[in-house]
């Protein structure tokens, strides 16, 4: 097991930069996630490590080592493939003996330890099976198998459920977080999937366009974004963004949104929106604070009445989507009593403990 | 909204259109017969007059089962001229060339199939480019390279234009080329070097493409003629083409003995197509030459 230390990395094809100088530190024995959108530089910073593509600039440090200029073999990673990357004339078993053989170890070495990672990942009976006759899910456990029986200082994974439905994705989650519970060796894995990352991760880092945006638990990257950015892409259905502007009226804060609608700023955050009083901003809140109006709590709640456009019903909940000025906006209703219906006049209410306000000039959250 | 009862459902009869793809695939089938047929007729046509009394084989009508079977027919030709020879003179010749090309043109393939470097297109072009000059274009500075070497009357001035083959490059290129990274990048990571790579992961996914690339290499040497033609002079190393061609010049050898000659040459490359058959076929869909 060990840390691993990424200093100033940069990443060049030619005249176009894809890592721009990106600092992380990744402590031994976490489970790290990089997430973002496709092509923001996650899985270059992951080949970076891995010592599939070479560093521009800076530095990787893999438990305190220099990796700069050492070939993949010698870094002692081992990576799972969002393909998998089972040679196909192999059996499950030569699969997972090849970087074993290589590594000179002893035959009945190569055996109790392939043995001892399949019985761990229930594919024991599939050791003699070539990767064809495997069904999406037992190709990954025999590929994390692989990945398993080098023991290495860490793992990397590069998106590798998105080959599989929706079912068995959820199945395979698990799966790796159990595995990782069990073995505690440092793990870095890339995925698209801001659930994925939250749900597997202790710590998550957002990029974008070739730069983190930010690192932290996904409970702070959840609850205390620093940038649109971070805001917009963790949590489905994304954050609500709406126009504002900051009112003062006597003591109070009060949020203007575009359509007239005024909503009282919580005492809780009167302090730190008070120097914003009189500039626009954007007002964000997730859909799970907009719900329907209800009797008990209405010192946080302000509510109002709007008209749906759309009603998804998701079983115990539905998605509500109506207008404010030009913007939709998105809330979850309980649909306990009765789910509501699209053009059905309804009162809502947001949750404003829970606002957030971002800077339209930097996209920081302020 | 009302669930339908399937008990009111009545299916459409059946039309013309489902018989479709039954037709398709007997006129296909009618198709490959007659054309097999028709690469067929010569070999048969070859082989029974083999077996013929030799004035029977310009006779107008063709007695394609023989009345009389002249098995002698064939230890005759074989004593009219040192056949032996020639035969280890073109499978010595035939299966270097087919060692040689198998080996560099999957070294090339692989180097252009999965290493950029500058200039990679530029040189593959080049290596194409080879293929649209036909051997007697390069035939005349070919034999000079060769005299300067001082091979000519040697095994070595046979084999030597024969080693590479641009058609062989390509093959093997368009192979690998459709062989995902990953695996490349995952054996990389488990520890292999280059070779252990090409040899214990890329190669045994390119087996198809590599058969068809050694049965016709193979069949290439075997048929050569022009080339042996100008570079040997001397009986010895006369390859089994040119002794074909020589026993048919020679005034007085019936003409049946020379079919026999010419089956016994279609011997090796039917039982090396027999051996790599299988695959040959999945080469052949491959490369889109089937």
């Amino acid at each position: 097991m060990a840390d691993v230390l990424l200093r100033n990395v940069v990443k060049r094809y030619g005249a176009y930069q894809a890592v721009h100088g990106i600092n992380l530190e990744i402590p031994d024995t976490k489970f790290v996630a990089l997430v973002g959108p496709s092509g923001c530089g996650k899985t270059t910073t992951l080949r970076m490590i891995a010592g599939l593509e070479d560093v521009s600039a800076g530095e990787i440090r893999i438990g305190g080592r220099v990796v700069n200029d050492v070939a993949p073999k010698n870094r002692d990673i081992a990576m799972v493939f969002q393909s998998y990357a089972l040679y196909p004339h192999m059996t499950v078993f030569q699969n997972m003996s090849f970087g074993l053989r290589m590594r000179g170890m002893s035959k009945a070495d190569i055996r109790k330890s392939v043995e001892d990672a399949a019985r761990v990942l229930d594919i024991y009976d599939l050791l003699g099976r070539r990767p064809k006759e495997l069904s999406g899910g037992q190709k990954q456990r025999a590929a994390m198998g692989r990945a398993m029986v080098r023991n290495p200082k860490v793992f990397l994974f590069d998106e590798p459920l998105s080959n599989l439905d929706a079912k068995l994705r959820v199945q395979m989650r698990t799966e790796i977080k159990r595995v990782h519970q069990q073995v505690k060796t440092t793990t870095i894995y890339v995925t698209h999937d801001q659930i994925e990352a939250m749900t597997l991760a202790d710590y998550v880092v957002v990029m974008n366009r070739g730069r983190i945006e930010q690192v932290g638990t996904p409970h702070e990257l959840y609850h205390a974004p620093k940038t649109r950015f971070v805001a917009g892409f963790m949590g489905s259905p994304a954050m609500n963004f709406i126009s504002c502007t900051i009112e003062r009226n006597a003591s109070a804060l009060s949020i203007r949104l575009i359509d007239g609608a005024v909503f009282p700023v919580p005492e809780s955050r009167l302090q730190r929106y008070e120097p914003l009083a009189g500039k626009s901003l954007i007002f964000g809140l997730r859909p799970e604070h907009i719900t329907e109006a209800r009797s008990s709590d209405r010192e946080n709640y302000s509510e109002f009445d709007t008209m749906l456009d759309v009603v998804e019903p998701m079983g115990t909940e539905a998605m509500v989507f109506f207008r404010l000025g030009d913007t939709v906006v998105s809330g979850r209703v309980d649909t306990g009593v009765s789910v509501p219906e699209a053009g059905a006049k309804i009162r809502l209410a947001a949750n404003m403990t829970h606002m957030h306000l971002i800077d339209p000039e930097t996209d920081q959250v302020l | 909204m009302a669930v339908i009862d399937e008990t009111d459902w009545t299916p459409p009869p059946p039309s013309l259109r489902r018989y479709l793809p039954t037709l398709r695939r007997l006129i296909g089938l009618l198709l490959l017969i007659v054309l097999t047929a028709m690469f067929l007729l010569p070999i048969v046509w070859m082989l029974m007059m083999s077996f013929q009394a030799g004035e029977k084989m310009f006779q107008l009508r063709t007695e394609w089962i023989p009345t009389v079977w002249h098995f002698e027919n064939y230890p005759n030709a074989l004593s009219r001229a040192p056949f032996a020879q020639y035969f280890l003179n073109s499978g010595i010749v035939s299966v270097v060339v087919m060692i040689t090309n198998v080996v560099f043109c999957t070294l090339a393939g692989y180097g252009l199939a999965k290493f950029r470097f500058p200039g990679s297109s530029v040189l593959l072009l080049l290596i194409l480019s080879t293929m649209m000059l036909p051997l007697e274009v390069t035939l005349v500075p070919t034999f000079l390279v060769v005299h300067k070497f001082d091979w000519i009357n040697t095994y070595q001035g046979i084999v030597a234009p024969l080693l590479i083959d641009a058609f062989g490059i390509f093959l093997m290129r368009q192979s690998m080329i459709s062989i995902p990274k990953d695996f490349i990048e995952a054996a990389r990571i488990d520890g292999a070097g280059e070779l252990r790579i090409l040899l214990q992961i890329i190669l045994p996914q390119c087996l198809p493409a590599l058969s068809v690339l050694a049965i016709f290499s193979f069949r290439d040497s075997w048929d050569q003629f022009l080339w042996p033609l100008t570079v040997v002079s001397v009986d010895e190393l006369r390859t089994f083409p040119l002794g074909l061609v020589q026993f048919g010049e020679d005034y007085g050898n019936p003409p049946t003995e020379q079919m026999v000659i010419a089956v016994l040459a279609t011997i090796p490359v039917f039982l090396l197509f027999a051996i790599l058959q299988r695959s040959v076929n999945k080469g052949f869909g491959l490369s889109g030459l089937k």
